[in-house]
């Protein structure tokens, strides 16, 4: 027997229930960030009791595996953007270019195919642009430069140019649609012809997105790992030599990782130390860059 | 009148050609990704369809590139999947729900928000750190699938947000106020008429983030998954090594025998993907063509 007071009460708890169930899965991705804080602080908090954190930030010799262990992060710092930088700068005009094709020249039925074309290339697993960046354009590389070494800066920076290409270019293909249309046809009216509303009234129009574009590719650069772990090689050096072997934060970590470094020890630290300084530097970036996405949402509201 | 007309057809030629030539080059650009995508594609499946055959998906990894095959790494990819769907498709989809449908607007609900988004921009390799501290070592999973998949889980939870909210917020609330109109509690509507015309849409995200754990390979990397395994998985808590972590094995070995098997494991991986994307558009297409609102 169910009275109606009861029924009522019943499926109010019910309710609750399950409001709270929701609620806690919602607090997951607190959590998570909670953890990556919390995990990534405390193992860097006892790395800084055994090495100064001005050695880890200033120094430029990382050799913590061997018997005379030096822990400057430099060397590795300086892998992580060149490699970055260099692919920055060859996704940048191909990024822009493509995206002022997709928004201001393409027909609707040429767009259609191109745009999931150049987003199927967001979708390719990482190892395999890694597989394509040492056994295909190394040694492409090597033919036309003999001296590039098997392990190189330069053929990671290229693959990785085309693994942040989609993401620069539907920042950038949005920005460039977010400028009203009343923009270009006071410029066409004024006679400009379309490249010249392309070039100067759209792209200005369109420049904090771009600039987000630019800075949110350079995070996803940072970041990426198997390409430069597989292709750019592990030698640590403070050097701007793109066709030698260099070591980025990310591969570092890999290679720890693999190899049999005892887990307890200083040694095996390093990598939540390198971790730590590669999440803030990423999210420093991702914070820029959505604020300025943000910027070109607002402004022509 | 005419030598007017001609007179501004020849200063307006060079702009006209500038802008011709850029409109060229930037359709070259354009298509260059695609080459550049076509060239990889056609590059991995000359290296490796070769060796792909019975035995290379049935044998377990081998000292001899020849004998070698990827039995190992598809049953730990199929376990590790299924696995991190059972763990991210709830969470996701309740956290997508509170926050559409329950969540009160205000500071915590936008903190919720602004933190989602940027744990989707965090180094897919932190995640590896924080599965090795948490999963592997404080919970004592070990190197196990377990532990791999609630690592994945993570990674790909702000992906399942962040796309099932989206397909929540295109239900049309007439669809919503029509349930509360017939005296459904908030539960009953959620369940009964928002969940049920979203699903397309949430099925559609959730496949395309599993895709994405299904190419990760530095996470389960850092947590210590394995490169050699010559067994198949019993049970969640057994080593486990993927397809991925297998291929980066096989580069990363110096005899070009063992390359082609790397291609030919991309091939499967590539065809594994291909597979799911298609069904994604297959549930969009449906979703498109069935919307009734």
């Amino acid at each position: 027997m169910q009275t109606p007071a009861l029924f009522r009460r019943r499926r109010r708890g019910r309710e609750a229930a399950i409001h709270a169930v929701l609620f806690l899965c919602a607090a997951v991705s607190i959590l998570t960030t909670v953890g990556i804080v919390v995990v990534l602080l405390g193992e860097t908090v006892a790395f800084f009791q055994a090495v100064p954190i001005g050695e880890f930030l200033t120094g430029t010799r990382w050799t913590p595996l061997f018997a005379s262990a030096h822990y400057g992060v430099l060397p590795l710092v300086n892998g992580t953007l060149l490699v970055a930088g260099c692919a920055t700068l060859i996704a940048l005009p191909l990024g822009l270019l493509s995206a002022m094709f997709l928004s201001e020249y393409a027909p609707p039925r040429l767009r259609a195919v191109l745009k999931p074309a150049l987003e199927l290339l967001a979708g390719i697993p990482t190892v395999v642009y890694g597989y394509f960046a040492l056994l295909f354009v190394t040694p492409v590389l090597k033919r036309i430069w003999p001296d590039t070494q098997v392990f190189n800066a330069l053929s990671a920076s290229i693959v990785m140019a085309f693994m942040i290409l989609p993401l620069m270019t539907s920042i950038a293909d949005d920005s460039l649609r977010a400028v009203p249309r009343a923009l270009r046809e006071g410029a066409y009216a004024l006679g400009a012809t379309r490249f010249e509303v392309t070039t100067k009234v759209v792209l200005p129009g369109a420049l904090s997105g771009v600039l987000a574009a630019v800075i949110l590719s350079v995070s996803r650069a940072i970041g990426e790992t198997m390409i430069v772990a597989i292709a750019a090689g592990q030698q640590p050096k403070m050097s701007l030599d793109l066709l030698s072997s260099i070591e980025t934060m990310t591969a570092y970590i890999v290679q720890v990782s693999l190899g049999d470094t005892p887990q307890q020890g200083l040694a095996f630290r390093t990598i939540f130390a390198v971790g730590m300084l590669l999440f803030l530097l990423t999210l420093a970036m991702n914070v820029l860059g959505d604020w300025f996405v943000r910027r070109f949402r607002e402004v022509y509201e | 009148m005419s030598a007017a007309i001609t007179l501004r057809r020849s200063r307006l030629t060079p702009r006209f050609v500038r802008g011709l030539l850029f409109q060229y080059a930037a359709l070259l650009a354009t298509l260059l990704g695609v080459v550049v995508l076509a060239t990889l594609l056609i590059d991995v499946i000359l290296d490796g369809a070769g060796s792909v055959d019975l035995a290379f998906l049935t044998s377990f990894p081998s000292r001899f590139p020849e004998r070698a095959g990827i039995r190992a790494a598809l049953l730990g990819t199929v376990w590790m999947i299924s696995f991190t769907a059972l763990f991210a498709f709830p969470l996701g989809v309740g956290a997508a729900v509170y926050l559409e449908e329950y969540a009160p607007d205000h500071w915590l609900t936008r903190l919720l928000g602004i933190n989602i988004a940027n744990l989707a921009g965090v180094p897919s390799i932190i995640y590896g750190l924080l599965g090795l501290a948490l999963f592997v070592r404080t919970f004592g999973l070990g190197r196990s699938i377990l532990a791999g998949a609630l690592t994945m889980a993570l990674l790909v939870l702000p992906l399942v947000i962040v796309s099932s909210r989206e397909a929540i917020r295109a239900v049309p609330d007439s669809l919503r106020e029509g349930a509360l109109a017939l005296g459904a509690t908030r539960w009953q509507m959620v369940q009964r008429t928002v969940l049920p015309a979203a699903l397309p849409g949430i099925l559609t995200g959730a496949i395309l983030a599993l895709s994405r754990a299904i190419g990760e390979t530095a996470p389960l990397i850092t947590i210590g998954a394995l490169t050699y395994i010559a067994f198949d998985p019993q049970s969640p808590l057994d080593l486990f090594t993927v397809l991925p972590i297998q291929i980066f094995n096989w580069i990363s070995l110096p005899q070009p025998a063992f390359h082609a098997r790397g291609a030919a494991a991309i091939v499967i991986l590539l065809a594994m993907l291909l597979v799911m994307n298609s069904v994604a558009i297959f549930l969009r297409l449906r979703l498109e063509r069935s919307a009734r609102w």
